[in-house]
């Protein structure tokens, strides 16, 4: 896990383990609201893992999912100022509840000789899809947690992989309970 | 009604009942300057450099509560009014920019005096609007001017493209009455069980400390938070900011706090188990390290804007929303608590604060033939009694109009505290005469700071309006050679200002009179000189002690009660 370090002016009187979050973001799909999420965190140096955006049924509304880390001092910053964007129109902080997050992952990988069976083994265990054969590559698809996603990389090995293309982690929770307007 | 873009334009700002709109034309906003030609309702200020319209709109703003409306032309017309925006972004004030933009077709394409000053300014405004369809404008600039006066205040700015404003295509005109949107939506009063809470620790006190700040000056709270702290007798101290929230004048007022506040208000703030903080932002300029900030000290924290809360500093009780509703409930829940302050406590601590203020940390020598700054500011306020508004500039003269000027209103003192911007006090000052025809306006300035306006001396001509400057005159930039003499060994690297102009020919050539004063016996007469004369602007260039500093100083890396103060002051002798 990356984690950025706090920036000078944040309180020092308790800094516990930064943690990673997943904050679910309703936006106003207006032109430059993008721009404004990415401008806070960099011009408040607040870290980045991982933005996806896209609209959502109402197609005045975006859906942005943004994992990002620090201490909870940090977090709660980070909650309010996105909060003060006159655009953002509701977020919640999925980490904090049962939830169920996912990433899209497609990996082209080099397959040949005893390879070829061996990926496709592995592709097997972890629930991917192969999309595309050439005869020395495969293109694998699969979906999981990020965790899920960094162990079938490192089973498959880093010499046997040409390209890795990640999503970034999106994310819902469980229950009744939803982010709507 | 139907209107062009650009007499809709005008028509939103009557409506809004605007005053004064300071400009400055260009190609992408002829259109609009067209339409407020025909028309005499908005009064258009032509300034004389973008930047100094947007202070002077927030000079005009901070003074009256009223947003600062500003238009200016596309490129380079926009980018120059930047720094004036972030200084009104930093302090929280109501202001609307309106910009001309190149047409909508050719948007993107590195078109004559295009800036994506959207983009720009994105991180220094509260919001801001690029139109794409004149259908739209009204209900923008409606949009506008409720984001920038409600909530914590800000400047927006509105990016008008030029076809927008296209005198041949008319469309229907309708002001919306009412704006709401469904992702914003500010606070108010606060939170009742917090607002309790806060209450019974505020009274179960033993050491209290009331530090409030600019929140209640934008909040038009002075009266309630002036009635609370003396219910309960309490020592107040305000930021920067906040001077004037408080009477000045009062025995509890222990002064300002912060970098160069008074000996008594840090160490009260250092010493206090009880801190109450309304419409403050616990910023560097006051907290010293942050580790040692109030180390005794339980806090309660109100202010409209919940990033504002636990920021910097943790607090025990937040209470978000506005200072007035807020105050006047602690107001009403004092008088009905049947717990009374520890009168016995209270006692001692007042005896302790005096003893603190009996060291003085804020005198001067009084006894020199040359002019110290701080006996011009001093003899300014006792011959305008305390009732002038003060514009400043940034440096040295900055802290002692702070400092030596006891201000008993609030939106007296208009500076700029957040950004710092040098070049800020003049067309503020011209923005304030305006708002105010009658009062007394002067700019407590320096002779590096009034340079970077100093153009504005011609609006301040064309308007008439009669500020007066007074520039303290110690040809440095005094508050940086301070820093070089405390912290670099004397080594001034770059301070020291070797060609001045004559100010007073200066102020003569623009159609203004000035006078030169080297002398502390003849400071109080050319003050005099210059309050007589009510419809003229005067330059009174004091030529003032150039080794002067400020005292007391919380130096980098210190703590709030680690004050060096100055040469002869010396708390452990005086104190015993
Ligand atoms: C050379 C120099 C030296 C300085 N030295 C000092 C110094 O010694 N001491 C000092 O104090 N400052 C000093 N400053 C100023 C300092 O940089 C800050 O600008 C200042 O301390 C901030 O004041 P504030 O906390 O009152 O906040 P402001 O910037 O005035 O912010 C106001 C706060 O109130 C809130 N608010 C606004 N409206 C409302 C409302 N209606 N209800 C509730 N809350 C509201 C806002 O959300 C915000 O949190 C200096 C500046 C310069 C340039
Ligand atoms: C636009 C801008 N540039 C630089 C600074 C840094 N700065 C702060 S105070 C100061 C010197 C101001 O000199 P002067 O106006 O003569 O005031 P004095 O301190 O001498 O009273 C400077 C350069 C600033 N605040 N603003
Ligand atoms: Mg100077």
């Amino acid at each position: 896990m990356k984690c950025a370090s706090p920036p000078a002016s944040t309180p020092t009187r308790s800094l516990p383990k930064p943690m990673s979050h997943i904050i679910s973001i309703l936006i106003e799909n207006e032109s430059g609201a993008l721009a404004r999420v990415a401008g806070l965190f960099s011009a408040r140096g607040y870290n980045i893992e991982s933005l996806t955006v896209a609209p959502t049924q109402d197609a005045t509304l975006s859906r942005m999912t943004l994992v990002t880390s620090g201490n909870p001092e940090i977090i709660e910053q980070i909650t309010k100022q996105l909060n003060k964007l006159i655009d953002v129109v509701k977020l919640i902080d999925i980490s904090e509840s049962t939830h169920i997050e996912r990433e899209l992952m497609m990996v082209k990988a080099r397959a040949v000789n005893a390879g070829r069976e061996e990926i496709m083994r592995l592709t097997k265990i972890f629930r991917g899809n192969i999309l595309d054969v050439t005869p020395t590559t495969y293109i694998i698809e699969i979906t999981g947690e990020k965790s899920k996603l960094d162990a079938f990389l490192s089973t498959v090995g880093e010499e046997n992989i040409i390209e890795v293309v990640r999503s970034g982690i999106t994310g819902i929770l469980r229950g009744e309970r939803g982010l709507a307007v | 009604m139907e209107l062009s873009g650009g007499e809709i334009l005008v028509q939103c700002l009557i409506d809004e009942g605007v005053e004064y709109i300071f400009g400055y034309p260009g190609g992408a906003v002829l259109h609009i300057y067209d339409a407020l030609f025909k028309q005499d309702k908005v009064k258009h200020i032509l300034v004389r450099h973008e930047q100094g319209a947007t202070h002077a709109a927030d000079g005009y703003a901070r003074s009256t509560g009223r947003p600062g409306v500003v238009l200016v032309t596309s490129g380079p017309g926009a980018t120059n009014a930047v720094t004036g925006i972030a200084t009104a972004h930093m302090d929280s004030i109501p202001m609307v920019i309106l910009c001309g933009q190149v047409p909508m077709a050719v948007i993107g394409s590195d078109a004559f005096q295009e800036a994506d000053i959207s983009g720009i300014t994105r991180p220094c405004v509260k919001h801001n609007f690029l139109v794409k369809d004149v259908t739209k404008l009204a209900s923008t600039i409606k949009k506008a001017f409720y984001l920038a006066t409600t909530g914590r205040p800000g400047p927006v700015l509105v990016d008008i493209p030029k076809n927008l404003t296209d005198p041949r295509i008319k469309i229907p005109y309708d002001y919306p009455k009412s704006v709401t949107l469904r992702s914003y939506n500010p606070h108010v009063k606060g939170h009742r069980w917090q607002i309790k809470k806060a209450v019974d620790m505020l009274i179960a006190a033993k050491r209290p400390m009331f530090y409030t700040g600019g929140g209640i000056v934008q909040g038009e709270a002075s009266a309630e938070l002036t009635e609370l702290t003396q219910l309960l007798g309490y020592p107040i101290t305000n930021t920067l900011m906040g001077l004037g929230a408080y009477p000045g004048t009062d025995k509890q007022f222990v002064g300002m706090l912060g970098m160069h506040g008074t000996y008594e208000a840090n160490m009260a703030m250092h010493e206090c188990d009880v801190l109450f903080a309304a419409g403050a932002r616990f910023d560097d300029r006051i907290t010293g390290i942050i580790a040692e900030f109030c180390p005794h000290a339980k806090i309660i924290h109100v202010d409209v804007d919940p990033s504002s809360i636990s920021k910097n500093v943790r607090v025990d009780i937040p209470v978000v929303g506005e200072v007035k509703p807020v105050l006047a409930e602690m107001i009403e829940l004092v008088k009905a608590c049947d717990q009374k302050p520890d009168a016995g406590a209270l006692a001692q601590w007042w005896k302790q604060i005096d003893d603190w203020r009996s060291l003085d940390s804020l005198g001067f020598d009084r006894t020199t033939d040359i002019i110290k700054p701080q006996y011009v500011v001093e003899q300014l306020w006792e011959m305008t009694k305390g009732d002038a508004y003060i514009t400043s500039d940034v440096g040295q003269h900055q802290m002692w109009a702070a400092q030596f000027y006891k201000f008993d209103k609030p939106r007296r003192w208009i500076n700029s505290g957040g950004l710092g911007t040098m070049g800020f006090g003049m067309p503020a000052a011209i923005g304030t005469k305006l708002a105010f025809p009658d009062a007394d306006v002067f700019c407590v300035t320096g002779e590096a700071s009034i340079q970077m306006c100093i153009q504005e001396l011609a609006t301040a001509r064309q308007y008439r309006t009669a500020i007066n400057i007074v520039n303290l005159n110690n040809g440095y930039m005094g508050m940086v050679r301070q820093w070089q003499e405390f912290s670099y060994g004397s080594r001034y690297s770059q301070t020291y200002l070797e060609t001045l102009p004559d100010f007073v020919k200066l102020a003569e050539s623009y159609g203004h009179a000035g006078i030169r004063i080297d002398k502390r016996a003849d400071v109080r007469d050319a003050l005099e000189e210059a309050f007589r004369q009510k419809d003229r602007t005067f330059f009174l260039d004091f030529h003032t002690d150039p080794t002067e500093n400020v005292y007391p100083m919380i130096e980098a890396g210190k703590a709030q009660h680690e004050m060096r103060l100055a040469p002869g002051v010396n708390p452990d002798t005086e104190l015993a």
